[in-house]
């Protein structure tokens, strides 16, 4: 699973350019953590420590979940975060393998619930404002000493948030006149995910995932976007090429919905559960009262992921079914 | 591919695997040297005890019977070699139990070379029963892997056979006995195809053979005149081999699963027992060795050997210059499907295809297992479209129902999960043990059944007898009564109880018929009515 | 709420039980499942032996004294795996087969060395499944595929010609373990304890 950290490195290397240090300090205290409390629970369970750390899959969870933070996160919420993800969502579930629920969403979507504020303090992107926090004030802000006066300068909702409130306005209007608007989606979140994007096609390259669930994901995505883009009137809810390239869309695609413990795991299953995650997420960036879905879109597919094994059964050979 | 190729039918799944087959086959079939000891092996296929024929001391010549075939069931084996039976002993062969087995040993006298061979036989003008009596009295059972008796197969499937498959695939890696067979002895193979198709009266013979043995291929069409025989080529795949597996890419039929090929008009030999059937038939000699290959990193020269059954396996090591030092693991069989040998002691059997003697990077030992992921590469690449990740949770935790329900029957058991398992999860043994598992929770639900079904017919007639017997002794104080009558004046008292006696007797027998209706039982003798269970 | 209410809430709550009671019962009724009783349940998992080891006169009415709350480690023939069964369908601890009833052995079969048989039919009468053949006078043998291995025709020979032999061979016996779990054994958490100890 070390293919699936390097993969990783192009989306956030993208993600550092626009939104500062607050992504690699967190990145490196939820490994660390991830690390710790994984060999901490091995321990209590007795179990070969450093067999199992040698997996990467505990680094694998803390880079997905950083990757979600704001950057501004304080270190408690990494701390929660990644308490969640490895001790209650893998660990207590019987670790790797057996957890029906993917243990970073579980984490992220805990956090989202229970500290809604500071999980949707996201900071402007580089090029929409001249001053991204520097090293210092990011570990002030990691440290979570009280400089409130001065972040606000730095922060504002994100793209996907901005757009839910565009109202009365025509997609184009809105455009012009919000200024974390890129060219598709928002600045710098269009290289986001072209990043994931591009480390995605290096798994797959490499076998490490399978082609189903990305595209059945980005398919069912960009079809119902397709479809509930009208043009671009005051009610539409944004292009097909925006919901592709923004918020965590192609993170989702690749990187996420692809984990094989808690997908569907049939062939046809696998375009299914695709389909489903990423139809929710669109479902609940149009209709849902949070501005990105990816995370709970994944969970209500690891719900459905044995139903769908059930149903999607291959024809045994010899079998008329 | 051109149009002249007939069509055949790809598999699902597979791998593609390192065929590893050029190392053994760079000189022609050696004959492996006569060893001073044979051990042969003389189970029958259902491990009963076998009659055998011969003593210890005795003195046998080669060819002689060593086992008095006396079911339809039992499988002949004959002495490899002349010389001197000095034990008659359980010893170790290789098989996956590792247990012992009823074997004769042979101390050979390599002075003595007659053989004992029975006359030709001319298939053509034989009766059909005297061919597969013939097949029978060879002691040929499959030398591909499964080893079940020849004559017992082909005599199933008598006029039920449309289409005789000849299977050269060989698809498991290292393994060249068919191949280097068909190299230098096609005609004889094929004379076999000839004879099996005069015994089933089938219409065609497929030969099926993977595209990656060339010369082999070359020899058949050299010699496959016969309008009814048709070669095949597949791709070289793992397992294509496996016989549902080979029907259906030569002939495109899925043998549903639950039934036997023959059900469907099929009927699928290895290319060995095709040979051993032609020389039975043609030449009258029994099955006394076969090709084995010896290969791996461990030994110097490869090859295959012409070896008798009986031969320590240690003999054909060291004729191919074996490197113990190097040596790490020794495997009979594919490295697939074959099974770990645990010393060099063992004999040949007649499904010992092939010997690896592999050293430990080309044959690493299994890694203790891992969680599963369930990354579903298994699925990819199971031949029989399975769900190799969901079997083995349901393995783990017992759940029979469900295994079955997830067509854990239909698992050929290839290997090809666990080859390509990141886990290095041992699948193929999961599903081994639960498929005994699930066969010895039926068997004793079924004798509970049997048993409680023969239990209550017990108690009835129990019950039936108790009835009759009582009815016999009224009968006799009917009778005492009577003449009782005439000598003194009876009583009206005494008078009442007859006739009472006398109904309640008809009431118990007309009861008593009622229940005789359903008794089965099986012994007439009369019980004590003592039993404490009545 | 008035008290009144309330009285009327309960009334209305226990009417809602009835109805729910009579609706499923008739639907139990019409959906034509027979329901099995507990006895037979029970004495569908005994082994059918016969043999009487528990202290009871065959199977059934062993099955009947743990359907009115009997011990249910008695059975030798049918081990630990009939004493899981058991325990899984009464809602019971497993327990460990009671020794003084015998223990745990791989199924016998009785053979009957026949020059010795006097024919006496004593086995005859004690066999509860009719799996001995012959008549007075006239030598007996087992059918091997009738018996159940309850022992029961051992006692009762004057001659001491009937001999328990294993049902199978070792090599008839043996079938694919299952393999080591490896690091993948330890199950979840939540049960987490030694392969082979699980139900």
């Amino acid at each position: 699973m070390l293919q699936v950290v390097l993969a990783c490195v192009p989306g956030t290397a993208a993600l550092w350019f626009y939104f500062g240090y607050g992504v690699l300090i967190n990145l490196v205290w939820l490994c660390v953590l991830a690390v710790g409390l994984e060999a901490l629970v091995l321990i209590l369970r007795q179990r070969p420590v450093l067999v199992y750390l040698r997996d990467y899959s505990a680094v694998v969870t803390a880079v997905l979940l950083a990757v979600a933070l704001p950057p501004t996160a304080p270190w408690w919420l990494g701390l929660c975060g990644i308490f969640f993800a490895i001790v209650i969502a893998k660990h207590l579930y019987g670790g790797l393998g057996y957890n029906p629920f993917n243990p970073a969403m579980v984490g992220y979507a805990a956090l989202l619930l229970a500290f809604p504020v500071p999980m949707t303090r996201w900071l402007l992107p580089a090029g929409v404002t001249q001053a991204l926090p520097d090293i210092g004030t990011s570990f002030a802000l990691f440290l979570d000493h009280d400089i409130h006066t001065g972040i606000d300068a730095y922060t504002g909702a994100t793209p996907l948030d901005k757009f839910r409130q565009h109202h009365a306005l025509l997609v184009s209007e809105f455009w012009k006149g919000t200024a974390v608007m890129g060219q598709w989606s928002g600045v710098g979140w269009e290289w986001v995910n072209a990043g994931f994007l591009g480390g995605g096609l290096y798994l797959l390259h490499k076998k490490i995932i399978s082609w189903h669930i990305p595209l059945s994901f980005l398919l069912a995505m960009t079809l119902l976007a397709a479809l509930f883009y009208d043009g671009g009137s005051s009610q539409s809810h944004g292009s097909p090429l925006m919901h592709l390239f923004g918020g965590a869309t192609m993170l989702g695609a690749f990187f996420i919905a692809t984990d094989p413990v808690t997908a569907a795991t049939t062939t046809r299953g696998k375009l299914v559960y695709g389909a489903l995650v990423g139809s929710v997420v669109f479902v609940i960036r149009a209709f849902g009262a949070y501005p990105d879905g990816v995370a709970f879109a994944v969970l209500i597919g690891n719900l459905a992921a044995p139903l769908i094994d059930r149903c999607t059964q291959p024809r045994t050979f010899g079998h008329s079914k | 591919m051109n149009s002249m190729q007939p069509k055949t039918w790809s598999m699902a799944g597979g791998i593609q695997l390192a065929a590893n087959k050029q190392q053994s086959l760079q000189g022609p079939i050696r004959t492996a040297l006569l060893p001073p000891q044979l051990i042969v092996p003389v189970t029958q296929p259902d491990y009963s005890q076998p009659q055998l024929c011969v003593q210890v001391g005795e003195r046998v010549q080669k060819g002689q019977p060593l086992v008095c075939v006396l079911s339809a069931q039992g499988l002949a084996a004959h002495a490899p070699a002349a010389g001197i039976v000095t034990a008659i002993t359980t010893h170790a062969v290789p098989t996956a139990s590792g247990l012992p087995e009823l074997c004769v040993v042979i101390d050979t006298d390599a002075a003595d070379t007659s053989w004992h061979k029975l006359p030709p036989l001319d298939y053509m003008q034989s009766d059909i029963d005297t061919v597969i009596q013939r097949v029978a009295e060879s002691g040929i059972s499959g030398l591909g892997g499964a080893g079940f008796p020849a004559h017992q197969k082909l005599r199933s499937s008598l006029g039920k056979v449309d289409t005789l498959i000849l299977n050269a695939a060989e698809c498991e890696p290292y393994l060249t006995a068919d191949e280097a067979l068909l190299r230098e002895r096609a005609m004889d193979v094929l004379d076999g195809c000839l004879i099996l198709l005069r015994i089933t009266g089938a219409s065609r013979c497929l030969i099926g053979i993977e595209d990656n043995k060339p010369q082999a291929l070359a020899a058949l069409r050299s010699h496959a005149g016969d309008p009814r025989l048709h070669i095949r080529v597949i791709p070289a795949k793992y397992p294509s081999g496996a016989d549902r597996l080979l029907i259906h890419a030569l002939t495109g039929t899925a043998i549903p699963a639950s039934t036997l090929p023959i059900d469907c008009g099929v009927l699928c030999h290895n290319v060995g027992t095709v040979f051993a059937i032609a020389r039975a038939v043609l030449h009258g000699e029994p099955l006394l060795s076969r090709i084995t290959t010896i290969t791996g990193a461990a030994v110097q020269q490869p090859a295959n050997y012409e070896a008798l059954i009986g031969t320590p396996i240690r003999e054909l090591l060291l004729q191919s210059a074996v490197d113990t030092t190097r040596l790490s693991q020794l495997v009979c069989g594919g490295p697939m499907m074959g099974t770990a040998l645990a010393n060099a002691d063992l004999p040949v059997t007649r499904t010992a295809n092939c010997i690896i003697a592999a050293t430990e990077p080309e044959l690493p030992l299994p890694q203790p297992a891992q969680a599963c992921i369930r990354c579903g590469f298994c699925a990819e690449v199971c031949p029989v479209q399975l769900l190799p990740q969901q079997l083995y949770w349901f393995a783990r935790n017992r759940e029979h129902a469900r295994a079955l329900a997830h067509n854990l029957a239909d698992c050929i058991e290839c290997g090809a999960c666990a080859h390509v398992c990141p886990s290095h999860i041992p699948l193929v043994q999961y599903y081994r043990a639960t498929k005994a598992e699930i066969a010895e929770a039926n068997d004793k639900q079924q004798r509970a059944h049997h048993w409680k079904l023969r239990f209550d017919a017990h108690q009835q007639r129990k019950a039936v007898e108790k009835v009759a017997e009582e009815q016999r002794r009224a009968e006799r104080a009917v009778l005492a009564s009577q003449k009782q009558q005439s000598g003194t004046a009876a009583t009206l008292s005494a008078r009442d109880a007859v006739a009472a006696a006398l109904a309640r007797v008809q009431a118990k027998k007309a009861a008593g018929d009622k229940l005789a209706s359903g008794s089965v039982a099986s012994s007439n003798v009369a019980d004590d009515n003592k039993d404490s269970r009545s | 709420m008035t008290p009144a209410g309330y009285f009327i809430a309960v009334l209305l709550l226990l009417a809602l039980v009835q109805v729910y009671c009579a609706v499923t019962s008739i639907a139990v009724s019409k959906s034509g499942v027979e329901a099995i009783s507990m006895v037979d349940q029970v004495n569908a998992l005994l082994p059918q032996t016969q043999c009487g080891q528990c202290g009871h006169p065959g199977c059934k009415p062993y099955a009947q004294s743990i359907v009115s709350g009997g011990p249910i480690n008695k059975c030798p023939p049918g081990g630990a795996a009939t004493i899981a069964d058991l325990a899984t369908l009464l809602g019971v601890p497993v327990q460990p087969l009671d020794p003084e009833h015998g223990v745990e052995s791989p199924r016998n079969i009785a053979w009957i060395r026949e020059d010795e048989c006097i024919g006496c039919t004593k086995c005859i009468q004690a066999c509860p499944v009719d799996a001995i053949l012959g008549s007075a006078k006239h030598m007996h043998t087992v059918i091997v595929s009738e018996c159940t291995g309850c022992d029961l025709c051992v006692e009762p020979c004057p001659v001491d010609c009937i001999d328990m032999l294993p049902a199978r061979t070792p090599l008839q016996g043996w079938d694919w373990p299952r393999p080591d779990p490896g690091l993948a054994g330890p199950v979840p958490v939540a049960t987490d304890r030694m392969p082979g100890t699980s139900v």
